[in-house]
């Protein structure tokens, strides 16, 4: 029988932002290579205008909805792949060793992780003021807030599968590389997609934070390649899977051993 | 009824057989030790005892669970103060007693008092609200007994508790060890490899090597087997045969180019030993006497020293970095 136990979820919810905000540092860093992204390429593209970007829209506005997608998918990573820490330093096992499911486990780290991750998505769009940015209207912020939560969860989910697999840190650097630089560069973040050549076509339709780049471009911009809902069925369909895979390979891994 | 009772455990990690049929049985409110080199599969027994590792035969059932089907019950009897450090250091001492006072499940006015008790037995209470990074070694494993012991586990288990401490402090675990026995009865299992710390802290040990428990009783009646005082020769060559034919030596034990001779009133037979091995031809380079210690009855059982037992493991573990260091 598995049960979810409401204080557990909730400690592990506050470790994470007793331990984020301990390490603010950190944080701030995670946010400075959106930042960094949107400062620079956005002056330095400022005037050009790429095939597939919408009228009337400049560089750095198409640029926005990407660099929060962007600072998500690290983010979220990163909180997924948490779990090596813990397991580097041993408290893992004081996790595993109590007597809550391993349920209650997966979901304490995706609320922690998912707040995390949101939070800065949220740094993001607030800073993004300043260069210009305006919202147009409030279902737009409300359709841009859902796909962040999308993106936020399926990349944990994501995190949390590949640090079951793992045995220690050393891999996460190769995660970083081969697996969220590639999805980085293939969810039209900072370029329209359709100008990536045919080989290259089935990754962008593979990777998740395409929709949920697109659905982010829908709520903040307007203006979107593919329609909205059908971004958002893609993307909650890839999260549900997401979310279930890293639980299920977290739940049968052998991280306590 | 024992609260721990572990029959024909076996785990075996590729090729290397960790834990061999191990079976033994613990009264409520012992205090129960398994004595072994490193590798000698204890560490490996534990994690199946608390269901951190599933066995691949035999069975175990602590608390009245059973280990396998039963492991939600049997993780909310037990407490575990493991090998390695397994503390959030990014979190304050009492940070940590309050998580796992959660994920036990306590209540806010029973955690809230038992984080006291415990910080007060282990004398933290000073510290308490220092991140767990500012403190020493000896500090940071004196916390982890803390909270091993918080939610009142009927058993406890230690795996190394005084792994690399030094002896002051070593000495304060065992008293709160000790304590915490006698004062709540709470079973206890631990590891260790230190032989004056099975001798002098458990009720009951079981020796264990190559996965085996080759011996299990309590130290008193273990050192009786040997019975005698141990005279221990070093010699340039020669084997422990030529002793065999004398009387007065019950039994002889070669390692390396020593020899340990168990012999009553060692100090008068020291004289005729020498002169018996001279009458061989032998010299003998250095004399030791002791009476026997836990360290003879493994040498006995296995026919090595806890000591030569470690040196080989670790140059195993210069070959086969992996498989030596899971078992």
């Amino acid at each position: 029988m598995v049960s979810i136990s409401g204080q557990a979820v909730y400690m592990l919810w506050l470790r994470e932002m007793k331990r984020t905000w301990r390490a603010k540092s950190r944080m701030i860093g995670a946010l400075v290579m959106p930042l960094f992204f949107l400062v620079f390429m956005g002056s330095g593209f400022r005037r050009a205008t790429l095939p597939g970007m919408p009228e009337g829209v400049d560089y750095i506005t198409f640029l926005i909805p990407g660099a929060i997608g962007m600072s998500l998918l690290f983010s979220s990573m990163f909180g997924g792949l948490q779990v090596l820490w813990d397991k580097e330093f041993g408290f893992l096992k004081e996790i595993m060793v109590t007597p809550v499911s391993r349920l209650s486990i997966v979901l304490g780290r995706m609320a922690g992780g998912s707040t995390i991750s949101l939070l800065q998505g949220f740094m993001i769009l607030l800073l993004s003021t300043f260069f210009g940015f305006r919202i147009h209207s409030l279902s737009g912020l409300l359709t841009a807030v859902v796909f962040m939560f999308l993106i936020a969860f399926t990349f944990i989910g994501l995190g949390l599968s590949f640090a079951s697999r793992m045995k220690d840190m050393h891999g996460f650097q190769l995660v970083m590389n081969f697996v969220v630089f590639p999805i980085f560069f293939l969810s039209g973040a900072l370029y329209p997609v359709q100008g990536l050549p045919v080989w290259l076509k089935p990754f962008v339709y593979l990777d998740p934070l395409t929709y949920g780049v697109d659905g982010l471009r829908a709520g903040l911009l307007g203006t979107s390649v593919h329609p909205p809902l059908l971004d958002f069925a893609v993307l909650a369909t890839i999260c549900a899977g997401m979310v279930t895979l890293g639980s299920i390979l977290f739940e049968t891994s052998d991280v306590g051993q | 009824m024992h609260i721990l009772e572990v029959e024909n455990l076996t785990k075996t990690f590729k090729k290397v057989t960790a834990v061999d049929h191990v079976s033994f049985q613990v009264p409520e409110g012992e205090l129960f030790g398994l004595l072994g080199p490193n590798g000698a599969g204890k560490t490996t027994t534990m994690r199946m005892l608390t269901t951190l590792l599933k066995p691949d035969s035999g069975s175990a059932s602590v608390a009245g669970f059973d280990v396998i089907q039963s492991r939600n019950e049997v993780r909310a009897g037990i407490g575990m103060v493991f090998q390695e450090p397994a503390l959030d250091r990014q979190l304050t001492g009492r940070e940590n007693l309050d998580f796992h006072g959660r994920m036990y499940g306590m209540k806010k006015d029973l955690r809230k008092l038992r984080i006291r008790e415990v910080l007060d037995l282990v004398e933290l209470s000073d510290r308490a609200n220092d991140l767990v990074e500012t403190y020493s070694g000896g500090m940071q494993r004196r916390l982890e007994i803390a909270r091993g012991l918080m939610h009142f586990p009927k058993v406890l288990f230690l795996d190394e508790p005084t792994l690399g401490l030094d002896a002051q402090t070593r000495r304060k675990i065992w008293e709160y060890i000790r304590r915490m026995n006698l004062e709540h009865r709470t079973t206890m299992i631990l590891t260790t490899h230190y032989m004056e710390e099975a001798d002098g802290l458990c009720g009951r040990v079981g020796i264990m090597d190559k996965g085996r428990i080759v011996a299990l009783d309590t130290p008193k009646n273990l050192k009786d087997l040997i019975g005698a005082d141990v005279v221990t020769l070093e010699m340039e060559s020669g084997d422990g045969d030529i002793y065999r034919g004398l009387a007065f030596v019950k039994d002889v034990v070669k390692h390396g180019n020593r020899l340990s001779l168990m012999v009553e009133n060692g100090e008068r037979k020291i004289p005729l030993l020498i002169a018996h091995a001279a009458k061989h031809g032998i010299e003998v380079l250095s004399v030791e006497l002791h009476k026997p210690s836990l360290e003879d009855v493994f040498l006995r059982f296995t026919g090595a020293t806890l000591r030569d037992r470690e040196a080989g493991d670790s140059e195993k573990r210069k070959m086969h970095p992996p498989m030596a260091r899971r078992r």
